[in-house]
């Protein structure tokens, strides 16, 4: 390949991801995007606030939800965003066997996160009739939570693609980008968690 | 003689700009598709018209009449305003930056994509059973209880426009921040350029809004959710906000680049240097700050209260500051200026008045207590046409006269330019002058027929007389540019004394842009060089391999794939074979997303000899 950018710990340069001019733009071309998101939650949070007691005689949420299996989600998804930190940081180091480890860690903590979001969604159909259809606090609430579970697996289904992709060719100028703005987005996924946590689950519970 | 400019066979064109990942042809692409579909919204526009010539005219039926009104606001706003300043961006904001492209080519080619095949989505529908009819707002309650699959049509073909444009400026913001020549400081970069940057904010910040409002109108009607289902504690009123989140920034979207445009017109055709550059700066950032504080202006009748709508009131009112400051900055260029008048000076001067006066319905309609009179009067309507077709559509017929050179390579017919301006200008004060007193009167907006004798009959035919002058206008124009196309004057680089650097290479420009990336030494780089006596820019680099992107047909297929799947979500609860559709067009968007991440594409190089073969 004429443009071969594989790396090699003498000649790598400090931050692989931004060595390039594709790889400056894809970093910045990133934050913008999650910029983009930002608003599109915001959106989604403020449907969610102006309709979380439209219950239409249907539960409300302090009947609704559990704050303990909440806890371990919220614990799972913040421990996948050390994770990928620390892979980012061997990254930077061209440790790349340790980098898809820590990766591999991040995906099946993602992976956990969303069985129990599906889980929680089973239980909250199955046992108390809380539907998307039932009232406009349960359209927002699905709505709201389902696009964040939906973040989730395009991010698994992305993080999946790029390792399966690299796994035997390693670390270089051309993938080390593609690394890294997943790890950008994986953490996003997770800020906009804790404010789910926040304004969904507790203020659910106590408000 | 360069590549690009090869003879080749139809279907060799045909697959080039099919595959193309360059930012000029991809410029084009939107030109052709926006210019196609505003002679689509033109031609509702006339039959509205048509049908308002006379009291309790039966041209066409009150259903048909809806559908009328409601594409051609979306198609005028969403599919032809929009793609033609993204045409004029793509084709002119890399040259005027010094870059050889964008930062994304490929998402570039899939965000056209993406907004032709919404744009297709949404007037597919006039053969389905009828075109969507409640209104470009899409207000709830109709919105959600409108009979057949209109709407539907609405949301799925604005989706994908929508994401399309998203796409285009994540683009055009990354460009300018990383893709600037050497010495391109913020404060060199020419107006339109600034404008390209911080419409793209307002993109970023805006559309997302657009689509959480079009996902829950979606969930509504194809899925069964409640939002704006009163019955099941819904509130329609969620609706109105969220599209006036994005729908307020959206005309600082259109209309930001205009004041561009102009900006640059009146630079170059004065001789002199942008009057007030800072201040034209920090008067577009201010606009765009500023246009995110007052969507509720829209909704001052709805019942927010008198402290929502005083905020609003004011916030809207202190926009006019800015503006304000514009428009004075554009008459202090003229102001002792060596002025050249040709048909793109005419478009701006003609829109210095009509502007203004668009300006001051906008602080009349802002004061929140006598909007209650004009509210969904025509006086709305004329205001808003001042506005969108006083700036947006006249700076994007006087860019497309000031850049035709640039990116056609000849140059608009000057006589028939001139007659295109004046028909049309005259035909636009005459359908929307009288409109103000026909709001003022008591008109309401979208109405199928107005009575006999109530004073309304003169003013309705002077207006559709004047829109005939404006149908007039545009046809001059098509033609112009199917006679320029073949008969026209060929362009040499830089025929107006240009200032900036898209003046500074061919005409039209080779596909790499520049063989060396020009230095730039202050605001006019061209002008400051030619004032010097050089003439050219100075190489800021010696001559080496120039690094290209390749073709993909991907785009095309990824957003086939998505338009596919917009028919099963649309189908999908009274056809069982639309779940071939839903599930095949999305395997096919989002396989091609996975195939464009998994296979490595490292563009070409340019070698070194091949440029110096080429003729400077």
């Amino acid at each position: 390949m004429s443009h071969d950018h594989s790396l090699n710990p003498e000649t790598m340069p400090h931050n692989p991801e931004k060595a390039t001019l594709e790889g400056k733009n894809k970093f910045l071309g990133l934050w913008f995007f999650l910029g983009g998101e930002t608003v599109l939650f915001a959106s989604l949070f403020g449907t969610y606030l102006a309709l979380k007691n439209s219950t239409a005689g249907g539960p409300s949420s302090e009947e609704l939800f559990g704050l303990e299996l909440v806890f371990i989600m919220t614990m799972l998804l913040l421990t996948s965003s050390l994770t990928s930190v620390y892979a980012m940081y061997h990254m930077k180091n061209n440790d790349f066997k340790k980098m898809q480890l820590w990766l591999g860690i991040t995906g099946l903590l993602g992976l956990a996160f969303l069985s129990l979001e599906i889980y929680e969604f089973y239980h909250y159909i199955h046992e108390y009739g809380f539907t998307f259809r039932s009232s406009a606090f349960g359209s927002a609430f699905y709505t709201l939570v389902g696009f964040h579970g939906g973040h989730v697996l395009f991010g698994l289904c992305w993080l999946t693609a790029i390792m399966v992709r690299n796994a035997k060719r390693g670390l270089n100028l051309y993938n080390a980008p593609k690394f890294n703005t997943f790890s950008l987005y994986w953490h996003f996924i997770d800020v906009v968690w804790v404010f789910i946590f926040t304004v969904v689950y507790l203020m659910g519970k106590v408000g | 003689m360069s590549i690009a400019t090869q003879n080749k066979g139809f279907a060799a064109v045909l697959w080039d700009y099919l595959t193309t990942v360059d930012h000029k042809k991809i410029g084009k692409l939107y030109l052709y598709a926006g210019g196609l579909f505003f002679l689509l919204g033109g031609l509702e526009a006339m039959i509205i018209r048509i049908q308002l010539i006379e009291p309790e005219n039966d041209f066409i039926t009150a259903g048909l009449y809806n559908e009328m009104i409601t594409m051609h606001g979306t198609t005028m706003i969403f599919l032809a305003a929009m793609p033609l300043l993204l045409g004029l961006m793509n084709a002119i904001m890399p040259l005027q930056i010094g870059a050889r492209d964008v930062a994304f080519p490929f998402l570039n080619s899939l965000g056209f994509w993406m907004f032709l095949f919404g744009g297709i989505m949404l007037n597919v529908s006039w053969f389905t059973g009828g075109a969507p009819d409640a209104g470009w707002t899409a207000y709830s309650p109709l919105s959600t209880t409108s009979p057949g699959h209109g709407v539907d049509y609405y949301i799925m073909g604005l989706q994908l426009s929508g994401a399309g444009t998203l796409m285009g400026g994540i683009n055009f913001l990354v460009t300018i921040v990383n893709m600037r020549a050497p010495g391109m400081t913020y404060m060199r970069m020419p107006l339109f350029t600034w404008t390209t940057f911080v419409i793209s904010v307002l993109i970023l910040f805006a559309f997302p809004a657009l689509t959480v409002g079009l996902f829950l109108l979606m969930f509504d009607r194809m899925f069964g959710a409640a939002f704006f289902d009163v019955a099941l504690g819904g509130n329609s009123i969620i609706w109105q906000h969220i599209f006036w989140i994005f729908g307020h920034p959206e005309v600082y979207i259109l209309v930001l680049p205009a004041f561009g445009i102009f900006s640059d017109i009146f630079s170059t055709f004065s001789k002199k240097r942008l009057f007030g550059y800072t201040a034209m700066v920090f008067a577009t950032v201010l606009i765009a700050f500023l246009g995110f504080m007052v969507w509720a202006h829209h909704m001052f009748t709805v019942g927010m209260g008198p402290v929502a709508n005083s905020i609003f009131a004011i916030a809207t009112m202190a926009i006019a500051v800015p503006t304000g400051i514009k428009i004075f900055n554009w008459l202090l260029t003229l102001w002792g200026g060596q002025i050249t008048i040709n048909s793109a000076m005419l478009w701006a001067l003609g829109f210095i008045p009509t502007f203004t006066l668009g300006g001051m319905t906008g602080v009349m309609v802002a004061a929140s207590v006598a909007d209650y009179q004009y509210h969904d009067t025509y006086f709305v309507v004329a205001h808003f046409h001042y506005v969108i077709v006083g700036g947006v559509v006249f700076g994007i017929l006087a860019g497309c006269h000031y850049w035709w050179p640039k990116i056609f390579g000849r140059i608009l017919h000057e006589g028939m330019g001139k007659l295109t301006f004046w028909t049309f200008f005259i035909g636009f004060h005459l359908t929307f002058f009288i409109q103000h007193f026909l709001g003022l009167m008591g008109m309401p907006r979208r109405y199928w027929v107005f009575l006999e004798d109530q004073g309304l009959d003169t003013g309705n035919f002077i207006s559709t007389i004047g829109a005939f002058f404006m149908a007039f206008g545009v046809i001059v124009f098509l033609i112009n540019a199917i006679y320029t196309a073949i008969k026209g004057e060929k362009a040499p680089a830089d025929p107006w004394g240009g200032r900036t650097l898209e003046w500074a290479i061919a005409s039209p420009p080779p596909y790499y842009n520049f063989k060396q990336l020009p230095l730039v030494r202050g605001l006019d780089p061209l002008w400051i060089e030619k004032v010097e006596g050089k003439g050219k820019m100075t190489p800021a680099e010696p001559l080496g391999d120039v690094h290209m992107p390749n073709g993909s047909f991907i785009p095309f297929v990824m957003s086939l794939g998505f338009f596919i799947a917009s028919f099963g979500f649309i189908y999908h609860a009274t056809h069982d074979v639309a779940y071939l559709f839903l599930f095949g067009g999305m395997a096919i968007g989002l396989g091609s997303m996975l195939v464009r991440s998994l296979k490595d594409d490292h563009g070409y190089h340019i070698t070194k000899e091949e440029l110096e073969r080429e003729a400077d």
